[in-house]
């Protein structure tokens, strides 16, 4: 960092990250609602409970996952007796885009950034000895949500859990993966119909699970303010309320499943506001829109990821500051669940020791802060109400604005979307570059001996590919084909009419151990694949 | 700082989808004047190595996050020599821990970048490459 490194940041301006300006002083004629309301009444400014934290806490979940079933099932219950209170799954990248492990497409990604899932049996092998009925469960999966979610509902099936005690959350949520994620897979009307039918059928079979997280973390990550990364949020999740609509769902049952899910950055208060103006805009919308006025459908759940692009590299301790902040940030906006990025995840997949700690950082707020005493603890600050209304008015103006676009399914096959996300997150590069924002320990107060010593090693265990492939040439060798052929041929059919839920043939195709590659190319037959608008 | 002239590719092999860091870089070397080209999510080295040869550019740039990089750029560069075309240069961006640092110049990457270094100085690194 040629410059800035030893010199002194300025001040900070007086405006938070998404530009909106800050007034010295606020006062109480300021504000719009000089009554905030009552915490669990609509429009749920205060939260969406009336006792807040008082009544349940909540959800402490890591997001973890690496190499095979077997050691990531070994991690998951290393982080449940450490006091975890819910899993967070992540999945490898081919299990994410629709390859089996011997794909050539997968072959340098088998296990990496998370586990791999390519059919029944390694999900029988991820949850030994993990009782489905009394653990939530949470999938970072989007292009194949529905056959992962089908498999979860197979490994339910084969544990004796009945299907309606299951709870947990898939992310399902593709229309941000267009624009920032890139796991797509189908084009954006048949992942709509998936979408759909997902949620239609968890609705019915699984009422406790969460059909979808419509997440604005990944836009946040790419580039996103906080304001856009609200507004693409709601935006996102009124389409997908349209598309349930149109396909005959009951609006008040759909709604009230529905969560969202966020990335926390550094600028605290206006975290904190984005969580309080999102409940608010979201019950407006939903009457406004739909005339959905059920106060249980209009309640906005959210969880929320601390870390990501908001850590660094350099000097890889300061992020266990951030994370606190962030985590705090969260949970005074009223969060339903957290997960804490550990401080070497900037560049490695966390050890036990690092993942302890984000997860020793939430258990600290929780029980020693003392925030979890009352309801919106900031509810009636001055500056907390006014920018909330300020982030409730800047995100109206966001999805004002992909409205006159043409909706978002247009926004993201024009490339329009993606463009404007790339060009935030070269603005932000930019900033940081000449100093404007600053970033500790990174382009502001280094040292010289400064060094990227972070401690202990996560070892990848070289082996672990080859060991997932055997597994899975193990399964095509022993499983039935004439069955695992006649379900995938159901499917092929079912997917070829427009009207019928796919998901009991993708949990028939699970249970015959058919694979993710072979469900995913048997949908691709029907449907093609996502063509990438490429505009820089 | 100018790169006037000089054609980039901009790749993302494998399978991440993360391309922020792509697009940023992309944004950055069309400013400092290069004209350059982005291959879109997903491709194979094969697609890369090709698109390189038939759009004549002097260097690719690979974008990748999920650890996979050494398998990535060997093959990249495997499938540029098929081509007979093993004149273009590689640089290398995105979540490259330091001790693969030495590994990749030493395969003959001409430079490794990631997000927290300044885009000047990756531009200025890029023009030493290409001058």
């Amino acid at each position: 960092m040629s410059d800035s490194g030893n010199r002194t940041p300025p001040i900070p301006a007086p405006h938070t990250a998404s530009g909106i300006e800050i007034p010295e002083r606020i006062t109480a004629d300021m504000l719009r609602h000089p009554d905030p309301g009552n915490p669990g009444e609509p429009p749920y400014t205060r939260g969406i409970f009336p006792n807040g934290y008082r009544g349940r806490l909540w959800t402490f979940r890591q997001y973890s996952g690496f190499g095979t079933a077997e050691d990531t099932n070994e991690r998951y219950r290393f982080l449940l007796e450490s006091g975890q209170t819910g899993l967070s799954v992540a999945l490898d990248l081919p299990t994410q885009c629709g390859f089996d492990p011997n794909d050539p497409m997968a072959r340098s990604e088998v296990g990496k950034v998370g586990v791999s899932l390519s059919n029944l049996a390694e999900a029988e092998i991820l949850f030994d000895g993990i009782d489905l009925g009394g653990i939530s469960t949470s999938f970072t999966i989007n292009g194949t949500a529905a056959i992962v979610y089908a498999m979860y509902c197979a490994v339910a099936d084969k544990q004796g859990v009945p299907r309606e005690k299951l709870t947990g959350t898939i992310q399902n949520d593709i229309l941000k993966e267009y624009v920032a994620r890139g796991t797509w897979i189908f084009p954006v009307r048949p992942s709509m119909r998936l979408i759909s039918d997902t949620i239609l059928f968890s609705n019915r079979e699984t009422p406790r699970f969460n059909p979808i997280s419509i997440a604005g973390a990944h836009v946040r990550d790419a580039g996103a303010t906080a304001v856009e990364e609200l507004g693409y949020t709601l935006a996102n999740g009124l389409a997908y309320v349209e598309e349930l609509i149109r396909r005959g769902g009951d609006a008040a049952k759909f709604a009230n499943r529905l969560s969202f899910f966020f990335y926390v950055h550094m600028d605290f208060f206006e975290e904190v506001c984005k969580f309080r103006a999102a409940r608010r805009l979201w019950a407006a919308l939903l009457e406004e829109r739909f005339g959905i006025t059920d106060p249980k459908a209009q309640r906005f759940r959210f969880g929320v990821v601390c870390g990501g692009s908001s850590l660094t590299a350099a000097q890889p301790y300061n992020n266990i500051v951030r994370v606190g902040i962030e985590t705090l940030a969260a949970t005074l906006g009223g969060a339903q669940s957290v997960f804490t990025c550990a401080y070497d995840e900037a560049f490695q997949i966390p050890t036990e020791f690092s993942a302890e700690i984000a997860l020793r950082t939430q258990q600290i707020i929780a029980y020693e802060s003392g925030i979890s005493k009352i309801v919106d603890p900031l509810g009636g600050s001055h500056y907390v109400e006014w920018l909330t209304d300020k982030m409730e008015e800047e995100t109206r103006r966001v999805i004002e604005e992909i409205d006159e676009y043409g909706g978002v399914e247009k926004a993201i096959e024009d490339g329009y979307l993606q463009a404007r996300i790339a060009e935030r997150a070269h603005e932000r590069k930019q900033k940081v570059d000449k100093g404007e924002t600053v970033i500790v320990g990174q382009n502001y107060f280094r040292r010289d001996d400064q060094s990227d010593d972070f401690g202990e090693v996560f070892k990848v265990d070289p082996q672990a590919a080859q060991r997932v492939q055997e597994k899975y040439r193990r399964v095509l060798d022993e499983r039935d084909s004439a069955k695992v052929e006649q379900t995938l041929k159901a499917l092929e059919r079912a997917a070829a009419k427009d009207d019928e839920n796919l998901m009991p043939y993708l949990i028939d195709c699970c249970h015959a151990y058919a694979t993710v590659g072979e469900m995913v190319a048997t949908l691709k037959s029907q449907w093609g694949e996502f063509q990438e608008p490429i505009r820089l | 700082m100018s790169l006037k002239g000089k054609r980039i590719l901009i790749a993302k092999p494998g399978l991440d989808g993360h391309d922020v860091g792509a697009k940023v870089i992309a944004l950055a070397l069309r400013d400092a004047g290069a004209d350059v080209i982005y291959t879109g999510l997903r491709k194979s080295s094969e697609y890369i190595a090709k698109v390189a040869v038939d759009e004549d550019v002097d260097v690719v740039g690979l974008s990748m996050l999920s650890g996979s990089h050494m398998a990535l750029v060997s093959d990249t560069m495997r499938c540029l020599e098929e081509y007979d075309a093993s004149d273009i240069k590689i640089f290398v961006g995105g979540t490259i821990p330091e001790k693969d640092r030495e590994a990749l110049l030493e395969a003959g990457v001409c430079g490794v970048f990631t997000a927290e270094m300044p885009l000047e100085d990756v531009i200025r690194a890029i023009e030493r490459e290409l001058s």
